[in-house]
């Protein structure tokens, strides 16, 4: 008797725990749709358009486009092949800042290693700085240096480079956290400086993951640089604003730049993560090998 | 011996793998010349502003009182911060460095013992340790008599200007003769020239608060003071408040927005959900087509249907954000475990309660942390789009630099944009902790 009585109780604190359960997750999930659905209002009540006038009118303007360029479709590959040295330039800020950014971020990293840093007591200081390079929009450094530097490449570049460093240089230590410390201890028993242990003990088992991290940065550094042009730092994106400026009549202008950049983003991403899928895979297999 | 020695794969591989590590810092020092040559970094030196520079530098922690008198009709003489209209000094309220002449005109002391007169008719007299040297404006230019001008001094018969030791320049055309001193700090900061909490002390203004007959009779002195501070002329503090609101309504529109449309579509990219290879494949390639316009193309876009505002931006984030979660999720989707689904089929469970009791459990952390990690960063990217399509405190910081003087506006957007990305971080960190541990 006792025991279907207690088994019953458990059975009621059960059920009475799952309905409190669910009431507490749909009144989340309530608290969330209201702020959805009011932010949305907010944001379409502070918009110059509104969003269902707007909705009718979304295709007029890249169809448009399309027409007229597709009306002028031979002179497309001329504009395309005008357009590259700004992409250059563009894929250029990108990969000096990645480069850069990821030289300064596995400095950075190593410093702010527990365990690895050659001054463990700044390693706090160290994470601090990680953190503020990696809150500082690229814009707001980019638009500073623009006005100090002139406008160009380099402003855009060292903007993103810094940005890289901090959101490198978190990541970077997050991989070298898990390295493995008993290479660096057999170094240490040899007197190995503490250059001579991160170099031949830590580098080479974070390799193959810090370039996978730099090659997704890379990535997300394309689009930055696009994005950074059109404020005024040269490259594709101010040929972009340049062209749609022109607006209609050299809409064909406008198309080849969109073409372009569309390409140049989509084969980036489609090339950076199958060499990171490769190099994930290389790591794999090189683990293996070392075994034999 | 050593032959066998040298053909062993090992040897190769080491090899191989020497050979590797020199030649990637090589690659890498080549391309990085290659760039410097590409950018002109030679040439940069010589295209800088320095002084652009500088009056930034100067500006991020210091403001200029100016000291004008119209020589051109009146005489009057004004003292006002940065020349604002709306930041003019009242004659009975002026900085203690300045001193009315019984004849109409300003005394005004400089740093390191310098001083300037302007006198009732018009005559600039600019004292130093060295000399003192009359400058008179005149109706065609200024007469001055300055034989050897000391450095910093600059004389033509149109124009008069000094830099001073401090930050301190007179300058004195036939229009107008000008002051200018820089002091330390935001000028301002808390309260306009129009409220009548300005220019009082700490100490004074907690006394206020807390008791003492109110300055204004309608409301109290600490609604009073907060009033006024948000209704600061100068900073506008509750029009940035507003902004920095805008900015992080754009990034939530946008990333949980991509995160409810993102999930379902995921399903027909994974490949154990998607009915057919061919969908899989459609929505694969939507994914990427989404992500690779990229948020600053649909910003365009959309901002020719939507017009400038937080929507515009909101949406083109969100567009580019269904791209990345599709990705993201449907790789969640794709490495669950089929055992729980496989349980549910045994009892005899249709697919949606499959979904929502085997596979939504499993994946709910990962989208979740997702979210969260995208919620910070795409704080950071609304700024930016906020920059193009007109929203947000991208906007008043892109504003503040057109306007290449108000520099003190800009550290201070600065500051707030950081600060803001600093608090979503840990936000997003603290809910991402709490959810999925509980």
């Amino acid at each position: 008797m006792t025991s279907t009585d207690s088994s019953a109780a458990i059975a009621a604190a059960y059920r009475s725990q799952l309905s409190r359960r669910r009431s507490y997750s749909a009144l989340l999930w309530a608290i969330f749709a209201l702020l959805l659905i009011s932010g949305f209002r907010l944001a379409d009540k502070r918009n110059a358009g509104g969003f269902w006038e707007g909705l009718s009118q979304v295709f007029d303007y890249p169809s448009e486009l399309i027409a007229e360029a597709a009306g002028k479709a031979g002179n497309l590959p001329g504009l395309i092949w005008s357009a590259l040295p700004a992409l250059v330039e563009t894929l250029n800020i990108a990969a000096a800042a990645t480069l850069t950014g990821a030289i300064g971020g596995g400095i950075m990293a190593l410093l702010s290693t527990r365990g690895l840093a050659p001054w463990p007591r700044l390693v706090p200081l160290f994470r601090r700085l990680l953190d503020i390079a990696r809150a500082v929009p690229e814009l707001v450094i980019a638009l500073v240096l623009i006005f100090v530097l002139g406008g160009g490449p380099v402003p855009a570049a060292l903007a993103i480079g810094f940005h890289t460093v901090g959101a490198l240089g978190k990541l970077f230590s997050e991989v070298a956290e898990n390295a493995s410390l008993k290479p660096v201890e057999g170094l240490e028993s040899v007197g190995a400086s503490w250059l001579q242990r991160v170099w031949f003990g830590i580098i080479p088992q974070v390799a193959p993951n810090w370039a996978s991290y730099a090659m997704l940065r890379f990535e997300i550094n394309i689009r930055a640089s696009a994005i950074l042009g059109f404020v005024g730092a040269g490259g594709i994106g101010y040929e972009l604003r340049n062209a749609i400026s022109w607006g209609q009549g050299r809409y064909d202008a406008a198309a080849a730049i969109f073409i372009l950049l569309f390409a140049t983003i989509v084969f980036f991403d489609q090339l950076t993560s199958m060499v990171r899928e490769h190099l994930v895979r290389g790591q794999e297999r090189g683990e293996a090998g070392g075994r034999i | 011996m050593m032959a066998v020695l040298e053909a062993h794969p090992a040897h190769r591989l080491i090899g191989r793998k020497r050979l590797f590590s020199l030649a990637v810092p090589a690659v890498v020092l080549a391309y990085l010349l290659y760039v410097a040559v590409a950018f002109d970094i030679a040439g940069l030196a010589g295209r800088a502003r320095w002084d652009n520079g500088a009056a930034l530098l100067q500006d991020f922690w210091s403001y200029k009182i100016h000291v004008t008198r119209n020589n051109r009709t009146d005489g009057g003489i004004e003292a006002s911060v940065e020349g604002m209209r709306n930041a003019t000094f009242s004659t009975d309220n002026q900085p203690d460095w300045i001193t009315v002449r019984p004849d109409g005109g300003r005394e005004i002391a400089l740093p390191q013992g310098n001083s300037v007169t302007f006198a009732g008719d018009g005559l600039v007299t600019l004292t130093t340790a060295e000399a003192s040297y009359d400058i008179r404006p005149v109706s065609d230019g200024i007469e001055t008599d300055i034989p050897n001008p000391p450095e910093g001094f600059s004389v033509s018969d149109k124009r008069f200007s000094a830099d001073l030791p401090g930050g301190a320049r007179l300058t004195v055309t036939r229009s107008r003769s000008e002051v200018f001193r820089r002091q330390p700090g935001w000028e301002l900061f808390f309260f306009d020239l129009s409220s009548p909490f300005h220019g009082r002390s700490l100490t004074e203004l907690v006394g206020l608060a807390v008791s003492g007959e109110r300055l204004d009779p309608e409301r109290s002195n600490i609604a009073g003071m907060a009033r006024d501070f948000w209704r600061n002329s100068i900073w506008h503090h509750g029009d940035v408040a507003w902004a920095i609101f805008e900015t992080i309504l754009m990034a939530f529109l946008g990333t949980f927005g991509a995160g409810l449309i993102s999930l379902p579509l995921a399903f027909m990219a994974a490949s154990n959900f998607a009915p057919m290879r061919i969908v899989r494949q459609v929505f694969r390639r939507f994914f990427d087509f989404l992500r690779g316009v990229d948020a600053l193309i649909w910003t365009i876009i959309l901002s020719r249907a939507f017009g400038p505002g937080p929507l515009t931006g909101s949406l083109a984030m969100l567009l580019t954000e269904t791209g990345t979660f599709g990705k993201l999720f449907s790789e969640a989707l794709e490495n669950i475990d089929e055992k729980p689904v496989e349980g549910l089929r045994s009892t005899g469970a249709g697919p949606l309660p499959r979904i929502r009791w085997a596979v939504i459990p499993q994946i709910a952390p990962v989208i979740l942390s997702q979210l969260l990690y995208y919620l910070e960063s795409n704080t950071r990217s609304a700024t930016i789009i906020g920059a193009i399509t007109g929203g947000g405190i991208g906007l008043l910081l892109m504003q503040a630099m057109q306007t290449q003087k108000d520099w003190e506006h800009v550290t201070y957007y600065i500051v707030l944009i950081v600060l803001m990305v600093i608090f979503m971080d840990w936000l997003s960190g603290r809910i991402r902790a709490r959810l999925i541990r509980g």
